[in-house]
């Protein structure tokens, strides 16, 4: 077992857990979706992220690929959020909410390419 | 390119994965923590304030306690994270800072510069390895024409030493192994412009590395290999290396020829000078008596078989036999620096001394020890190193063997003209007279400089003018062509040494012989001689003038008025 291996794999399924964990519920219902939630989303993709670099295989170049677009879309939602609590103060309204949501949606989509990913190389490493 | 990317992600990986969790565990006990607004009211950071507080208080800027002030638990709270926060952003600037000035990404960098040079080279290069004393003259000479190189050689100090050379031409120059194949491959071997690989290193096996890497992978293009050691230089021979150079025989031969034909090997010497030096005189070794050789190392065995050739009496001294061998001849054991290891050898009878040892100092000493003894000797120095220049024109000797001259000098020819190079070949087989009237002839020509030596390709290229005379079917002499474009009374101080028509080589061509197209022909004479030359072969006027003794009419009106004028 290579520790490495662990931790790299508990890092790209945890943003996806925590990642559907934030995306389930009403759409546009700012009680189903926490912020904390989102900040966690972040910050484990992050780490996934920066756990990717400098992997020179192919396989390693598209798992980087998916986890940069995972936290595009991610920050594109906490872009959002900040924008309608903070800057013009519009607050929560159901449209902003469904957009932070369908933006964590395809960071999730991602997110289970990247799982799926690891699953492929996995199964074709054979030991 | 794609290392250095790698090579910063895979070392940036631990500094930000420590920068996220910190800052991630600051802004969460921001946001957790309760405080309190202007009102007194109960108010929890969001996390865009909190991120944006934990910003500025993690690289020290510090704004103050915003939007409102803190309570006790938030100070709290702040005053561990300021601690741990600093000091991880002050470890990832770091260790970003330490990356940009490691030696592997440093010379990652450089070798990518290094590649792209090479990869924009458009003209033809030639691809030196080792930048020595040999490197450093044959590099000089062959900028100093106008030709291209690139350099490698093993040690830093030496490719920094090629960037601070005022050089005409621009060398890259990559510190690097030439033994390894991949170093060959990144300094140009494959690429399409490169003419030729010279292995000057220091090292026989390292040069014999070079020359059949180079042979194997690139066959077309030549090879120079320096060599001083016979079996090495058969063994670089087996495989099709173009030239190997002995510095040792090359200047045993050249002194043979100066022992049985001085004016031969004065002319060898003049015209492989550069055209900046000042004329030699004529040396006379002594070809008769006894010849004392100290050192019979690879120098003094060369000197010795060549002597011993000309039937000439050597005795030897040496002061290491076990390592060096014994000659069969007579033999004195010591180094020669000393008076009595001199008069064993007999000295005082002596016409010739060869100073040949590996040491400067000894070979001067030896010098100085000899000259007491006896004045009218005739003294070959050999120098090692370059750098010891004024001392042994301090000395004074007949003739001084420095091995980085002779090499640069020969390769030099060898690489920029082909011509000279067979010329000074066939030379060797003609009679001493011969030379020395060809010698009496060049001397009239030039003053206290070397003559120059150069070629002329009778080819639409080179030369237009006399191409297209030839063309419309009207004869053309060479003798013709030595006349000055300026005045036709007179001739341009210029001899025709060569030709080179059909693979067929003529010593000395007739002047009355008419040219033809495609003749390559080597001429000796002063600068001005080669300048004008230079008009008459592109410029059909200054030739229509040589000719006819008229300027024609340039323009095209003026040559209208001209034929109408005729007609």
């Amino acid at each position: 077992m290579n520790p490495e291996k662990v931790l790299f794999g508990f890092f790209i399924v945890l943003a996806l857990t925590l990642n559907f964990g934030f995306f389930v519920g009403d759409l546009d219902n700012p009680d189903h979706h926490h912020v904390y939630e989102l900040f966690a989303v972040i910050v484990v993709n992050l780490v996934a992220t920066i756990l990717k670099f400098g992997d020179r295989t192919q396989m390693g170049a598209v798992l980087l690929a998916t986890s940069l677009v995972a936290m595009l879309q991610l920050f594109a939602a906490a872009l959002v959020w900040t924008m309608v609590v903070h800057v013009t103060g519009t607050g929560l309204t159901s449209v902003a909410m469904a957009s932070i949501v369908s933006l964590s949606g395809g960071a999730m989509l991602a997110n289970v390419i990247s799982v799926i990913l690891l699953i492929i190389e996995t199964v074709m490493l054979r030991r | 390119m794609e290392n250095i990317v790698f090579l910063i992600f895979r070392r940036m990986r631990a500094p930000l994965l420590i920068l996220v969790l910190t800052y991630s565990i600051a802004i969460l006990g921001l946001v957790l923590i309760p405080g309190r607004d202007a009102d007194g009211n109960v108010w929890h950071m969001d996390f865009f304030h909190a991120f944006y507080f934990v910003s500025f208080m993690a690289s020290t800027i510090g704004f103050g306690e915003i939007p409102y002030e803190f309570t006790a638990g938030q100070r709290l709270w702040v005053s561990f994270s300021i601690f741990f926060t600093v000091v991880v952003w002050l470890y990832s600037i770091g260790t970003v800072l330490a990356l940009l000035k490691d030696e592997t990404f440093q010379h990652a960098l450089t070798e990518r510069r290094f590649a792209r040079q090479i990869k924009r080279m458009r003209e033809a290069f030639y691809l030196v390895c080792g930048y020595g004393q040999t490197g450093e003259a044959l590099v000089k000479s062959l900028t100093d024409r106008n030709q291209h190189a690139v350099v490698i050689d093993i040690l830093q100090d030496r490719v920094n030493l090629l960037k601070l050379e005022n050089l005409r031409e621009y060398v890259p120059g990559l510190c690097g192994d030439a033994r390894l194949p991949a170093h060959l491959l990144e300094a140009g071997l494959n690429h399409p412009r490169c003419r030729g690989v010279v292995a000057l290193t220091n090292s026989n096996e390292a040069n014999l590395k070079v020359a059949i890497t180079s042979k194997l992978l690139h066959p077309e293009i030549e090879v120079i290999c320096r060599a001083d050691s016979h079996d090495i230089e058969a063994n670089m021979a087996s495989f099709g290396t173009d030239y190997i150079i002995d510095p040792f025989d090359t200047f045993a031969l050249h002194l043979a020829t100066a022992i049985q034909a001085p004016c031969l090997s004065l002319l060898q010497d003049w015209l492989s000078m550069g055209h900046s030096d000042l004329l030699k005189d004529p040396v006379y070794p002594p070809c008769e008596g006894l010849w004392v050789i100290c050192g019979y190392g690879r120098f003094g065995k060369a000197i010795y078989d060549k002597l011993i050739r000309e039937g000439l009496e050597v005795i030897v001294v040496e002061a290491n036999p076990d390592t060096t061998g014994i000659p069969s001849t007579a033999f004195v054991m010591g180094r020669g620096t000393e008076a009595n290891t001199l008069m064993e050898a007999d000295i005082e009878r002596a016409a010739g001394l060869v100073a040949g040892t590996d040491n400067d100092a000894n070979n001067l000493s030896i010098i100085m020890t000899a000259r007491e003894l006896n004045q009218d000797l005739f003294v070959i120095m050999r120098q090692n190193r370059k750098d010891n220049d004024p001392v042994i024109e301090a000395v004074r000797a007949d003739m001084v063997m420095l091995p980085s001259e002779i090499i640069a000098n020969q390769i030099r020819v060898l690489l920029g003209a082909p011509m000279q190079h067979q010329f000074v070949k066939l030379v060797l087989h003609q009679e001493d007279e011969w030379a020395c009237e060809l010698i009496s002839r060049i001397s009239a020509l030039v003053t206290s400089h070397a003559p120059e030596v150069w070629e002329v390709a009778f080819t639409e290229e080179d030369s237009h003018a006399v191409c297209a005379h030839v063309r419309r079917g009207e004869q053309l002499t060479l003798a013709q062509l030595m006349i000055d474009p300026r005045n036709r009374e007179t001739n341009l101080p210029c001899i025709p040494l060569m030709l080179l028509r059909h693979n067929e080589w003529v010593l000395l061509p007739d002047p009355e012989l008419s040219v033809q197209k495609d003749d390559h022909f080597l001429f000796c004479g002063s600068h001005y001689g080669r300048d004008r030359m230079e008009w008459t072969l592109q410029n059909e006027n200054a030739l229509s003038y040589i000719l006819t003794g008229e300027a024609r009419p340039e323009g095209w009106i003026w040559r209208r008025l001209i034929n109408k004028g005729a007609t």
